[in-house]
């Protein structure tokens, strides 16, 4: 377990103190992956090198296991993280030593001899799938062999929490997917607890199993991938939400953006609404997918009625939540979708609460 | 000391080993015990100078800009100014401002300025993030300079060696002005001042093949320690 209590980084003194973290509490129970996203300069990278030590807190504390860690004097601080492991961006390995001596990496400085690491590293080559290539030279490895290598490292020492900074960034979707299946089975294997810093909501819906959002030094809003994920009010859970384009909508009907709001949707809710409604239902565009075994997501509907009412009984009634969207059909969200990429989906998330359509439900 | 009163005529061919040889060996004792004590006191130093510059290891901005003002001094002078001008000191060490010895004092001088450079900018290349690695898995600060900063540099280091050691030949033979023989110092007393074309060319022929010998070298240590260049070709 790693709790961070009342957490305050500030750079530089008086009047140029920028404070980058703002008395942040933050808890990750035992066997737990949580992610922390944010927007660039939310904090993400200071508060990473809080957890690992490698920045000391102005204030507050990192404690591990009950242990208070951020306040040991510098040899302990040293000692201590060895109890983190941390797994960085996959270009993070020593150029000149292959993976194997990589891995040996930490073992080395802790003073384990030649034949031990050997067979630490031996152990930790085999856990990765990584058992053929541990004479191979960084330059040898593809990106996702690299971030396996990477991990072995950061879980030479045994260490109990595993950092993972943006250990997934730069990797493509298929490594990704399996870099992170690894990390969930390396947590089940190990009970570790994993602290996922990440911008890339994609990866978020894949990795984690509770989801805390980092804005201007705080954590603004957290709750388990499955809660944020059916809520349509979270606006974290609205911006872990996939969004692409949708179809335009044909004449005479109004387009809805609907969110499953509920762990208890129907599959057959398209059609379940229609008949409620008496009307058609165009599907415009959707994504679903079943995360921790609940099917989640969102679709954009055309629905040949002006009864806002009356739309959005009809959706609750199948655990749904849905607001009418009048703009152009590839409007706003389309083009904040695009901005989605660089920003990690907060613009489009704040640009989409319009409170005037919300209280057209309510 | 090679050099001899001569009459007014080239020296015979079967003459030219006799004067050659002895020089090239002075050359070559004055580049290598300049090189040891560069290597020994400028590594260091090079490190030193990286880490205590903002954003590494020991922060020390101020101690940081000293050094980094004395090295650029030293970097500054031509060589024939900077000899001249520390005789006293060079006197004060080896007791003597004649030969091999004094040559030694302003050669290792001006070569440790040099090399902390090329350490310094070596040490630079390497991406920080390593250095984060490596603190992260809980490396000392010793540790971290020799197993990560360090390793990672060797290659680059070497690279800068090898040019470093060309301009310690080149330094020898303007030492050789006050008395430290050597092959320039033939090349200077006999083929320029005596207009001798024979030891001018043989010693032309001399340097050049052991510059181009000295950058081979180096560019095959380059090569075996960077594995991506090692492995690529076989």
């Amino acid at each position: 377990m790693i709790t961070l209590r009342q957490l305050t980084k500030t750079y530089g003194r008086g009047g140029t103190a920028v404070t980058v973290l703002d008395r942040l509490d933050f808890e990750v129970p035992t066997g737990r992956i949580a992610a922390v996203v944010g927007p660039s300069g939310a904090g993400k990278s200071t508060l990473a090198q809080c957890i690992n030590l490698l920045e000391r807190p102005t204030s507050g504390s990192v404690v591990v296991n009950g242990e208070e860690l951020s306040g040991l004097p510098e040899k302990r601080l040293r000692e201590a993280r060895r109890r983190i492991g941390t797994v960085f961006q996959s270009s993070s390995l020593l150029s000149r030593r292959t993976a194997a001596e990589n891995i040996a990496l930490p073992l080395e400085y802790l003073g384990v001899t030649p034949n031990e690491a050997r067979a630490r590293v031996a152990e930790l080559l085999d856990r990765v799938g990584l058992a053929d290539k541990a004479g191979h030279y960084p330059f040898q490895l593809s990106g996702g062999q690299a971030q396996r290598v990477g991990i072995a490292r950061a879980l030479a020492l045994r260490p109990s929490i595993l950092l993972a900074d943006e250990a997934t960034s730069g990797l493509d979707p298929d490594t990704t997917r399996s870099v992170v299946g690894l990390i969930r089975q390396l947590r089940d294997d190990l009970d570790l607890t994993v602290v996922f810093i990440t911008h890339e909501m994609d990866t978020v819906r894949q990795v984690a199993d509770t989801v805390a959002r980092l804005d201007h030094g705080r954590i603004v809003e957290q709750g388990t991938l499955v809660e944020l994920l059916t809520s349509h009010e979270s606006q974290l859970g609205r911006s872990l939400q996939p969004r692409r384009g949708h179809a335009g909508p044909e004449a005479g009907t109004r387009t809805w953006f609907v969110t499953y709001d509920s762990t208890v949707v129907p599959g057959d809710w398209i059609q379940r609404v229609t008949a409620d409604l008496g009307t058609a239902v165009h599907l415009l565009g959707a994504s679903v997918e079943t995360v921790h075994g609940v099917n989640t997501g969102s679709a954009t509907l055309g629905i040949g009625t002006d009864d806002d009412a009356r739309v959005a009984a009809a959706l609750a009634r199948c655990g749904l939540s849905g607001t009418p969207d009048d703009g152009p059909p590839l409007g706003p969200r389309a083009s904040l979708g695009s901005a989605d990429a660089v920003s990690g989906g907060f613009l489009a998330g704040a640009g989409r609460v319009r409170t005037g359509t919300l209280e057209d439900v309510a | 000391m090679s050099a001899v009163i001569l009459p007014r005529a080239d020296v015979p061919l079967a003459d030219l080993p006799a004067l050659l040889l002895p020089a090239y060996g002075e050359t070559v004792t004055m580049v290598g015990i300049v090189m040891v004590v560069v290597l020994v006191v400028g590594t260091p130093l090079g490190v030193l100078l990286h880490n205590v510059a903002p954003g590494g290891l020991y922060e020390r901005p101020a101690l940081h800009a000293v050094l980094s003002w004395i090295i650029s001094i030293g970097r500054s002078l031509p060589f024939l100014i900077l000899m001249a001008a520390i005789v006293p000191f060079t006197r004060f060490i080896t007791g003597t401002n004649i030969g091999i010895a004094a040559a030694v004092v302003p050669m290792s001088l001006a070569g440790i300025a040099f090399f902390t450079r090329i350490v310094e900018n070596a040490l630079r290349s390497v991406p920080p993030s390593i250095v984060q690695v490596a603190r992260a898995a809980g490396g000392s600060n010793l540790q971290i300079m020799r197993s990560a900063q360090f390793s990672e540099a060797i290659p680059a280091v070497i690279g800068g060696l090898t040019i470093q050691v060309i301009a310690m030949i080149e330094y020898s033979a303007i030492a050789g002005t006050i008395g430290a023989g050597g092959i320039g110092y033939v090349a200077v007393t006999y083929g320029y001042q005596r207009f001798d074309n024979t030891v001018m060319l043989a010693t032309i022929v001399i340097l050049v093949v052991t510059v181009a010998v000295v950058q081979i070298a180096g560019d095959r240590l380059v090569r075996l320690t960077t594995p991506q260049k090692r492995l690529q070709h076989t």
